[in-house]
């Protein structure tokens, strides 16, 4: 009876080599306050200049979201004390930002696609950190002045899955497009979540509540959840103007809750203008065309994988999801494989394998290159499906990459020579005469029986497809 | 006291004498110009307003709150000095983040006028303008948002420039308002003020505002002997006290005799240049100022909580003009009132511009007064509102970002004291302010 409306607001941290407004470099530093110079600890008299690789990257994810990139933008004071805001005022675009009025593809789970709209994202500089240790705070702006790119899709999911999967495309796209590193964990793609519910057939929409600080796809979800619970519970109970009201609220891990950061009367002014430090953006042609060359993202591959490739929809968004994963699938097809024979290569045997041991596609031990190769082996008759996968496990365990070796040091070498095989068989028939007359007498159960000797005589080494063939030829 | 341009010519033994004697003489005067001897560089010292960042020394911006901070880094200004045989030397008083037209709000008292020290300097450069009328400083440096180095210069009777917006670099400048702050010259005369501005003006890549212009040598193509069209806005005069308006007269007579055509002008849209001012810098003062938060650096009052430390910091530490300005600048940025006021001041000054721009296609030059009337006198300025009247004749050039120079042309037969009137060229035409200021300053042949 409740349609639920979600609009979500996401940080990427883009990984540009220095920070957006100075030449302070955004690697990771141990040492704090370090990375650090007049223009990010706002030292009188010094200014800001803004990084053009931050904008380029802006560009290519405008483009990436088929999104109108606008040839001139602004960037605004937004003014807020903080003690981790250095200047007191957080340089961002506000009238008008870098990328407006693009959309992206959500994969349900029928099959089918949804699109959701993105509003705009905007350039802006990040704060610094500031680390509480009881009574004393502290202050590391060595992330002061890092480039984010905020991502403000429409209001247009309406579940938390929806939720989720929005954020894991955008999270997809923005690593296909090397602009982020985008670890939820460590902070370079952070998530805000607008929360509203409406009786189903309203058409305005309810009160919105902002939900703060989520920083894995699991709490987007539990905590939508339990908004939304919120909400319902106060428009049941007819306390619902008390009780939900424009507000932030925050994530609490441990009691898994949002509660209120801040009064309802404490709505901020943050008296925005245009930042006169800085000339408007202006991004010619030449980077317009630069930015427009992007690589193949999720939704492109999949329909290809599909289309060319054969291969079965549901994988292919399961392998296009993780740019590493498409990456690593490609180049297994390289050594001349067929697409379906990698897909399962890959996902049940590789995947299977480095699950187990905890591991992500991008920490396996076997590269793409030795798995095509293996998987090329099975399909010239070289080792069976079976001896492939004992050399797969080999390797898992062991630094050698040379998988002819393996399978001689295995002994998994496949036989298909007519000839041996025969020898085999015929030795095989010569043992075992007396079942040899019961299949001729009509017992054609027993065929098995001799493939299973003859695979056993041949220590697994016999090309099954052979040993089935030349056994009837024997057996008449 | 020598002459930049002499100086220029000095030996490093020379420049150390002079030096030693500045320093002498200055510590020795009465005017309290200087507030600091800090060095740094070789060659000819200039004296540097205190908001200036000089690399190891104290820049205070003339405040409370920044007592205790120490420049890490030299502003481009300076840098450039130093490529050019020159050297700081010195700071100059100034009034609190260069908000006020007096240097009476520095949090190191009142600088004097050198003609009469019962007299302001003007400010908000009075240190530097005092220093280089007194005889204790051969040039110095200053920043003008709204006439703070032309009004002390003419109120001391020395040169002082204001170049076109973007011309030198803001890098190392204490943001006071970023669109319109500009670092120049503070001078004995109108060549030296050239030959200082050639070498602080290039393009920097640190400062995003900074003209691409290409920088030829003002000093090396000096021409005192090139005949301008010179405006003289007759509606703009009025306003001046009786004694400008005499000098007005006699300049007017001065360049036509000099073979300068002068035509007459009106400008309509006057009555809103301090409006429209004092909404922009004051907003953009606001946002620049809000760094100063005692968290970092500078001088931190102790409070129970962050708020507090807040509060406590920024109430001690800012004095009365400056909150003043700090509070108009939230005032007009905040939300309901910023398309009235921010906006519409944006709308205005664009109309200044181009009513400037309309006067620039018949004319090389603007002849303006500096100021309505001579140095007041110390503490006689007690309503806010008057000392922002008193910038009525300067504001409209950093509106519109255009050159400007004062210079000497006469004194008040009354009080004695000096009357400078102003320049004004077109955006980047800097050689033909500088030229025509040459021609007037030998036509008049001013002396201190
Ligand atoms: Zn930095």
């Amino acid at each position: 009876m409740f349609e639920i409306v979600i609009g979500l607001e996401v940080h990427v941290q883009l990984n540009t080599k220095t920070k957006i407004f100075c030449s302070c470099p955004t690697s990771f530093a141990h040492e704090q306050n370090t990375n650090t110079c007049p223009t990010c600890l706002a030292l009188p008299g010094a200014l800001p200049v803004l990084n053009i690789e931050a904008v380029r990257k802006a560009m290519s994810f405008g483009y990436a979201v088929n999104a109108t990139v606008n040839q001139r933008s602004i960037f605004n004071r937004k003014s807020y004390f903080y003690p981790d805001s250095p200047k007191a005022y957080q340089i961002s675009q506000f009238d008008v930002p870098i990328v407006e009025h693009g959309e992206l593809f959500l994969d349900l789970e029928d099959d089918t696609t949804k699109r959701v709209g993105i509003t705009r994202a905007h350039l802006e500089a990040d704060a610094g950190k500031s680390i509480h240790e009881g009574a004393i705070s502290k202050v590391d702006l060595n992330r002061a002045d890092t480039p984010l790119l905020e991502i403000v899709s429409d209001p247009d999911m309406r579940s938390a899955d929806e939720a989720v999967l929005y954020l894991k495309k955008l999270h997809s796209i923005v690593r296909y497009l090397d602009i982020s590193d985008a670890n939820m964990q460590e902070g370079s793609f952070r998530c805000d979540v607008n929360v509203s519910i409406r009786p189903k057939g309203q058409q305005e929409f309810g009160t919105r509540v902002e939900i703060k600080n989520i920083n894995s796809f699991k709490f987007v979800k539990a905590a939508i959840q339990y908004e939304v619970q919120r909400q319902i519970e106060a428009y049941e109970d007819g306390y619902y103007e008390q009780e939900v009201y424009q507000e932030t609220r925050l994530w609490d891990v441990a009691k898994g809750v949002t509660k209120s950061m801040r009064g309802k009367e404490d709505s901020a002014d943050y008296r925005y203008f245009p930042d006169p430090d800085l000339r408007p953006v202006l991004v010619t042609d030449e980077m317009m065309e630069e930015a427009k060359k992007i690589p193949e993202l999720p939704d492109a591959k999949v329909a290809r994988y599909v289309d060319k490739l054969g291969i079965k929809h549901y994988d292919a968004v399961v392998i296009c999801a993780q740019k590493e994963m498409a990456y690593y699938f490609e180049a297994m097809l390289e050594s001349n494989i067929a697409p379906k024979t990698a897909v399962t290569w890959l996902t049940s045997e590789l995947l299977g394998r480095l699950n187990k041991a905890g591991h992500d596609i991008t920490e396996s031990p076997v590269d793409a290159k030795t798995l095509g190769t293996l998987v090329s082996k099975i399909e010239d008759n070289t080792i069976s499906g079976k001896g492939a996968k004992d050399v797969l496990d080999y390797m898992m365990e062991s630094d050698s990459r040379d998988i002819d070796a393996i399978i001689d040091e295995l002994g998994l070498a496949q036989v298909s020579d007519d000839s041996a095989i025969l020898a085999i068989i015929d030795d095989v028939i010569a043992r075992n005469q007396d079942k040899v007359a019961e299949y001729k007498s009509g017992k054609d159960k027993l065929f098995g029986f001799f493939v299973g000797q003859t695979m056993k005589a041949s220590k697994g080494s016999a090309n099954p497809a052979k040993v089935n063939e030349l056994l009837k030829e024997r057996l008449g | 006291m020598i002459t930049l341009k002499e100086a220029l010519t000095k030996s490093k033994e020379e420049l150390a004498e002079i030096k030693t004697e500045i320093e002498k003489l200055a510590r020795e005067s009465e005017l309290n110009a200087y507030i600091g001897f800090e060095s740094s560089g070789e060659g000819v010292p200039i004296l540097i307003k205190d908001n200036i960042q000089v690399t190891d020394w104290p820049v205070t911006s003339g405040s409370k709150i920044l007592q205790g901070y120490i420049a890490p880094y030299d502003a481009t200004a300076i840098t450039n000095l130093k490529k050019n045989g020159m050297m700081a030397f010195g700071r100059a008083n100034m009034d609190e983040f260069a908000m006020g037209s007096t240097t009476e709000s520095s949090y190191y008292g009142i600088t004097k006028n050198p003609h009469d020290l019962n007299r302001v300097p003007g400010g908000s450069s009075g240190g530097s303008a005092a220093a280089v009328a007194g005889g204790i400083a051969i040039a110095a440096l200053g920043s003008d948002t709204g006439g703070s180095i032309r009004q002390p210069a003419a109120y001391c009777g020395c040169v002082g420039f204001k170049p076109t917006y973007g011309m030198v670099s803001r890098y190392g400048l204490a943001a006071y308002a970023s669109s319109l702050d500009q670092i120049g010259p503070i001078t004995q005369n109108v060549e030296d003020a050239a030959i200082l501005y050639d070498a602080i003006s290039g393009h920097d890549p640190k400062d995003s505002t900074s003209a691409e212009h290409e920088r030829v040598s003002i000093a090396a193509n000096l021409d005192g002997n090139r005949k301008l069209r010179i405006a003289v806005i007759d509606n703009y005069i009025e306003a001046a006290s009786e004694a400008i308006q005499k000098a007005y007269a006699e300049t007017v007579k001065a360049l036509e005799s000099a073979g300068h055509t002068i035509v007459h002008k009106n400008m309509q849209n006057t009555k809103y240049d301090i409006a429209t001012y004092y909404i922009v810098a004051t907003a953009e003062a606001a946002t620049n100022l809000a760094r100063f938060d005692g968290v970092r650096y500078g001088r931190r009052a102790e409070g129970s909580n962050l708020s507090e430390l807040y509060y406590n910091t920024r109430s001690e530490g800012f004095g009365e003009e400056v909150k003043r300005r700090i509070l108009l600048g939230n005032f007009v940025l905040s939300s309901g009132y910023y398309d009235a006021y921010y906006l519409k001041a944006q709308k205005v000054r664009h109309l200044i511009r181009d009513e400037f721009g309309a006067i620039f296609d018949d004319v090389d030059l603007i002849l303006s007064p500096v100021a309505p009337s001579v140095a007041p006198i110390i503490g006689s300025i007690h309503d806010p509102l008057d000392m922002y009247k008193s910038d009525m004749y300067t504001i409209a050039i950093n509106l519109a970002g255009l050159p400007a120079l004062s210079l000497p042309v006469g004194k008040d037969e009354e009080t004695g004291m000096p009357i400078g009137l102003q320049l004004i060229g077109r955006a980047f035409d800097e050689q033909k302010v500088f030229d025509g200021a040459y021609s007037l300053e030998q036509t008049i042949n001013y002396k201190n």
